[in-house]
């Protein structure tokens, strides 16, 4: 199987701080890749490097079998960068964006107008075309962003925390447009600090942590390492705690953790909530909250480093069916 | 070591070509000049502020330093144009600021152009920039009754020299752009570093009505010198020393500044020095 994206022993530091420490990856043609990672873990470093953006201090990179630092222009005609932050000139309209990359790259007037339509159609761009994409929402200058990178067609496509910011609605738009580029073969890798993203999106996960690849694998198999959902019963007294936690024990057959007043306990599957709200009912207890979570990074996280993150950006917003 | 999988593709290219490269070049001139378009704040920099300037001085001061304002134009006209251009260079800065801050350098890093194409391109829109504020002002000038006492060669040296000068001043302008953190430092450290150079020279007045302990700064100045050579290059007088003194500040101006400019700006983008966001 070839490989679109190879590194060995990568390492980049600034000053002190060692952002990449010793990365080995190898990403298959076509794959989607998620690099998942909490704050400063190294995810943009990686990135900016296979972009040739940043020269590594140690290591070596290839990128659709070029090196990236002796074959840098080779590697930027493969390549495709959305960054962390929207790259795109605020004092110039969408279109005009849009046809600046086209001419860059050689297209000619009327085939980078043409080009720029389409993307701008694509992307539910049309409307705002003629305006200055400091304007734009933050959605939107996302999508032109993204829009941009797409000018080429590349065959590797590099997206920075591509839905950092958005809103749940701008989110899941942003993620159908990418996996409808990566049905087209080409070769994604996306950093998110998301597990749910990194789920939607990725065939394969690896996850970072200061530098270092701490674990890789499908979603499935890195999941399969942590329980993906958990249930959260918040209890009115605590006289009811030690109850509820003995329900929970009985329904799911595992062992409820206790906070103060809240009970938790992993969830795989959704059935047990039936039971469960039956026996509350039965047992006559009355509960404030009951809430179903997804697996966080931070669950993640725990599970893989038996430490918590000491990341102070939780963004992600909750995917929670809070019942009354 | 050779590489652990196979190419994608024989067919790319392994450099870009001098003639894509100055094509790059002037899409991406074409680009800051399209900027103006959408900002009318912008045009009027670089529009209403000179003219702005030229008429002020013109009827505040006139009378009282030249006895008339045609007689004060034929004396400053050819200052105004060479201070205009000093301020003009600060959106050099502003613009490359603009871009690091933004990420849209790294977009143009990260695409398969000529290294130099990106300053390059800022050099050409700016050289037109320059040339539209020195048309616009003889215009202007020549409508308040301003006469070309020499001939239109000597006006076209004028231009070349003064554009010479933006050049190298402009590095100067690359380097606070590289090393600021946002566009609107950029902006504050250029106007009032350039306010007093400007002004402390024979621009509006001639150096004899200075202080004595003033002249020699103002005799020093190159933008005196630089005035003084448009003087005599558009009205009469000296031009000779005046312009190869000039064309000496503007070496001497980029050979320090554009090496050190793009030492910085590969620093900048190395992240040794950490200014833009992330
Ligand atoms: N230009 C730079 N100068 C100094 N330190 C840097 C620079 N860029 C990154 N770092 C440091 O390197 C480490 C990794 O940073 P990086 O931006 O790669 O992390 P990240 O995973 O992308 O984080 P985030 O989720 O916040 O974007 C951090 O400790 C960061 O402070
Ligand atoms: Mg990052």
């Amino acid at each position: 199987m070839s490989h679109a994206i190879v590194t060995e022993g990568l390492v980049k530091r600034f000053g002190t701080t060692k952002a990449v420490d010793g990365v080995d990856l190898q990403v298959p043609t076509g794959r989607i890749l998620g690099l998942l990672g909490p704050n400063g873990a190294g995810k943009t470093t990686m990135v900016r490097i296979l972009a040739t953006l940043l020269r590594p201090d140690a290591g070596r990179a290839w990128v659709g079998g070029f090196d990236v630092e002796s074959q840098a222009h080779q590697v930027r005609q493969l390549i495709a960068l959305t960054g962390q932050y929207a790259s795109v000139d605020g004092k110039l309209t969408g279109r005009e964006n849009l046809i600046l990359v086209g001419r860059l790259l050689g297209l000619s007037r009327i085939a980078s107008r043409r080009r720029a339509e389409e993307l701008l159609e694509t992307f539910a761009l049309g409307d705002a075309a003629g305006r200055a994409a400091q304007t734009y929402s933050g959605g939107m200058k996302r999508r032109l962003d993204l829009a941009a990178s797409l000018v080429a067609h590349p065959r590797i496509l590099f997206l920075d925390e591509p839905t950092t910011g958005l809103d749940p609605r701008a989110r899941k738009d942003l993620w159908q447009l990418i996996r409808q580029r990566a049905h087209g073969g080409t070769t994604v890798l996306l950093t998110t600090q998301y597990m749910e993203e990194a789920d939607h999106l990725a065939e394969e996960i690896v996850v970072m942590d200061s530098g270092r690849i701490i674990a890789s694998g499908t979603p499935d198999q890195l999941k399969a390492r942590v329980a993906t959902r958990s249930l959260l019963v918040r209890a009115v007294k605590a006289s009811d705690v030690a109850r509820i936690q003995r329900v929970l024990g009985e329904v799911s057959e595992d062992t409820p953790e206790v906070r103060k007043l809240e009970v938790t306990v992993g969830c795989p599957d959704s059935s047990m909530l039936r039971s469960l709200m039956r026996r509350l009912d039965e047992a006559k207890i009355e509960v404030d909250e009951l809430i179903l979570r997804t697996a966080t990074l931070d669950d993640v996280f725990l599970a893989l480093t038996g430490r918590p993150l000491e990341s102070t950006r939780t963004e992600e917003p909750p995917t929670e069916a809070t019942i009354q | 070591m050779t590489p652990p999988n196979s190419r994608v593709d024989a067919e790319l290219q392994s450099h870009v070509g001098v003639r894509a490269g100055v094509e790059q070049t002037f899409t991406l001139a074409w680009r800051s000049l399209l900027q103006i378009r959408h900002n009318p704040w912008e045009l009027g920099d670089f529009s209403i502020q000179p003219i702005l300037f030229l008429l002020l001085f013109l009827y505040v001061f006139g009378g009282a330093i030249a006895g008339s304002p045609v007689e004060y134009l034929h004396f400053m006209l050819p200052g105004v144009i060479v201070m205009n251009m000093i301020f003009v260079t600060v959106y050099v800065g502003h613009g490359l600021n603009t871009d690091l801050t933004q990420g849209v350098f790294d977009r143009l890093r990260s695409l398969p152009i000529a290294r130099w194409a990106p300053l390059t391109g800022r050099i050409v829109a700016d050289i037109v920039k320059q040339a539209w504020c020195i048309l616009l002002l003889l215009t202007v000038g020549l409508l308040l009754g301003f006469r070309i006492g020499t001939s239109l060669v000597g006006l076209l040296i004028m231009v070349c020299l003064v554009l010479t000068m933006a050049l190298a001043v402009s590095w100067i302008m690359v380097l606070v752009g590289v090393m600021a953190r946002d566009p609107e430092h950029v902006q504050l450290f250029g106007f009032t570093t350039l306010f007093p150079v400007t002004f402390v020279s024979n621009v509006f007045v001639p150096a004899e009505t200075m202080p004595d302990w003033l002249r020699p700064v103002v005799a020093a100045n190159p933008v005196s010198h630089l005035s003084q050579a448009a003087r005599g290059l558009m009205v009469s007088g000296p031009v000779l020393e005046p312009a190869l003194w000039s064309l000496l500040w503007s070496l001497a101006i980029t050979a320090v500044f554009a090496p050190l400019s793009v030492w910085a700006l590969s620093r900048r983008l190395e992240g040794r020095s950490r200014t833009g966001p992330g």
